[in-house]
């Protein structure tokens, strides 16, 4: 299979405080890969490290072979391929739902208003909130916020899907909704980093579990490895604490 | 003129008189305040934007430091850490000499230099030196605006595959727009009274049409109450029009 991202000895600090020490991954194209650990643990560093959000401090980070902290990288087409949905959703208040949506692929990828509109109302249909395409971001709940933004992110047409702890500022009762978004998107074959406490959606969507902790890829494998059968003793503290 | 008198102290015909002479002023008071505000705007945006200039990387992050950053910087502390009436004359008796000059200009010599210097020499004295100091004021404003919005909000951006410059233009500078609205007007209204500070060059606006009047006639309360009258309409009326925009741009902020 093609391997979309590949991360080498990443490594990242604040300051003179280490927060990734040394990554090292792949993952392929059409791939769903989970990735928990304790907070702190540097899993979303990692994760904005991908697109460059963040700068790395070493190693390096290609995406489809382009090396995203290079300087001479257009940074910019990069990040229009791989599409993000942070923890607080993020959306552009002042705009609304059709606005934000349509904004970066008029801007960016020169859509007209006409086709930006369609594809924005397409998406709107398959995260559910049609009916608030002329609402304001406040005028929402957060899961049909993150909805909104998931709905955002894939208005570019990106190849690859990050996700920063998207359920975390959520009502307990709105997560599934995202979640549900989230796994259908997995089903369609979008390759995806989704950072997460929810377990059991990692143990149900993901194809691979990442576990990290302080900044270092403990362990990984397939949900059923990590969950049921962890090998290392930091994974296995780390799961008795949550599951 | 034969002697009006109100209220039997205030010379009323004292004002009809010189009429023209306060109207005109009027005229440029306005004219220079609505110059300033627009051109001290567009510069506060840009030393504002100088201001929070930065990159990454190893060429440009120097640039923005040296050559953006620091001049910024120094220009705002000289402008807002020195009075306004010493920048005026200062610009007009020494900055603006070195550029227009009969005999040895900078920019402009010979003829047209004194024509200039006669003719216009303390308007644009003023308008230069007003600019100057309100877009030293007006980048605070942007800068704050501009650093009081949600990091987030760039990131989400930025991550759609948006330029800075793009990030800036549609979702940033918007956000901090609505909330410079209060801070900008009062800083228009403070441009408007400042500007009486350039009569002391001898430019014909308000202020100067008063103190010819007092001269004139060795009296002072019907000229200076009259514009400082003249002043707090203008003011009021300001303050008004502020109020106006905050409530139709005002909205959809709510974060």
């Amino acid at each position: 299979m093609d391997e979309v991202i590949r991360v080498n000895r990443l490594t990242k600090q604040f300051g003179h405080t280490p927060v990734l020490r040394g990554i090292d991954c792949a993952i392929k194209a059409t791939e769903v890969v989970c990735v928990i650990g304790p907070s702190g643990s540097g899993k979303s560093t990692f994760l904005r490290c991908l697109n460059g959000l963040e700068e790395a401090s070493g190693g390096e980070v290609l995406v489809h072979g382009v090396s995203v902290h290079e300087p001479k990288t257009d940074v910019d087409a990069l990040r229009s391929e791989i599409g993000m949905v942070f923890q607080r959703f993020n959306l552009f208040p002042h705009k609304t739902v059709l606005e934000n949506i349509t904004l970066a692929p008029t801007k960016v990828r020169k859509l007209t208003a006409l086709e930006a509109r369609n594809r924005a109302s397409e998406l709107l249909i398959k995260v559910g909130l049609l009916d608030k395409i002329d609402a304001y971001p406040n005028q929402l709940s957060g899961g049909q916020q993150q909805r909104v933004a998931i709905a955002r992110a894939l208005a570019m047409q990106p190849r690859i899907m990050l996700f920063d702890e998207p359920t975390s500022a959520l009502d307990p009762e709105m997560v599934g909704e995202v979640l549900a978004v989230m796994q259908a998107l997995a089903e369609e074959g979008m390759t995806m980093v989704v950072v997460t406490h929810e377990m059991g959606f990692a143990r149900q969507v993901a194809d691979r579990v990442m576990f990290i902790d302080e900044g270092l890829v403990i362990e990984e494998g397939s949900p059923a490895e990590i969950f049921d059968n962890p090998r290392e003793e930091r994974t296995q503290r780390f799961l008795s604490k949550v599951l | 003129m034969e002697q009006v008198l109100w209220f039997g102290w205030f010379r009323a015909d004292i004002i009809a008189e010189y009429g023209v002479l306060f109207w005109r002023g009027l005229q440029m008071t306005i004219m220079v305040t609505l110059i300033c505000i627009v051109q001290g705007t567009l510069l506060g945006l840009a030393i504002g934007m100088a201001r929070v200039a930065e990159s990454r990387h190893s060429p440009a992050r120097a640039i923005c430091k040296y050559a953006l950053r620091w001049p910024a910087t120094v220009y705002v502390s000289f402008f807002r850490g020195t009075p306004l009436f010493v920048q005026i004359l200062l610009i007009h008796f020494a900055v603006l000499p070195l550029f227009i000059n009969p005999s040895d200009g900078l920019v402009i010599s010979g003829e047209a230099a004194r024509n200039i210097k006669q003719n216009y020499g303390a308007f644009l004295s003023g308008i230069v030196a007003l600019t100057l100091n309100a877009g030293a004021y007006i980048s605070e404003i942007f800068r704050a605006g501009i650093q009081s919005i949600d990091k987030g909000q760039v990131e989400a951006s930025r991550s759609l595959g948006m330029s800075f410059p793009r990030t800036m233009y549609h979702v940033v500078l918007p956000q901090a727009f609505r909330r410079m609205l209060p801070p900008l007007g009062n800083n228009a209204i403070s441009l408007l009274k400042d500007s009486s500070l350039i009569s002391a060059i001898g430019l014909a606006e308000l202020a100067y049409a008063a103190r010819t009047v007092a001269g004139a006639y060795s009296r002072y309360w019907e000229p200076y109450l009259t514009i400082s009258v003249m002043y707090w309409v203008l003011t009021l009326g300001l303050a008004y029009l502020v109020k106006k925009l905050e409530a139709r741009y005002g909205r959809g902020d709510s974060r």
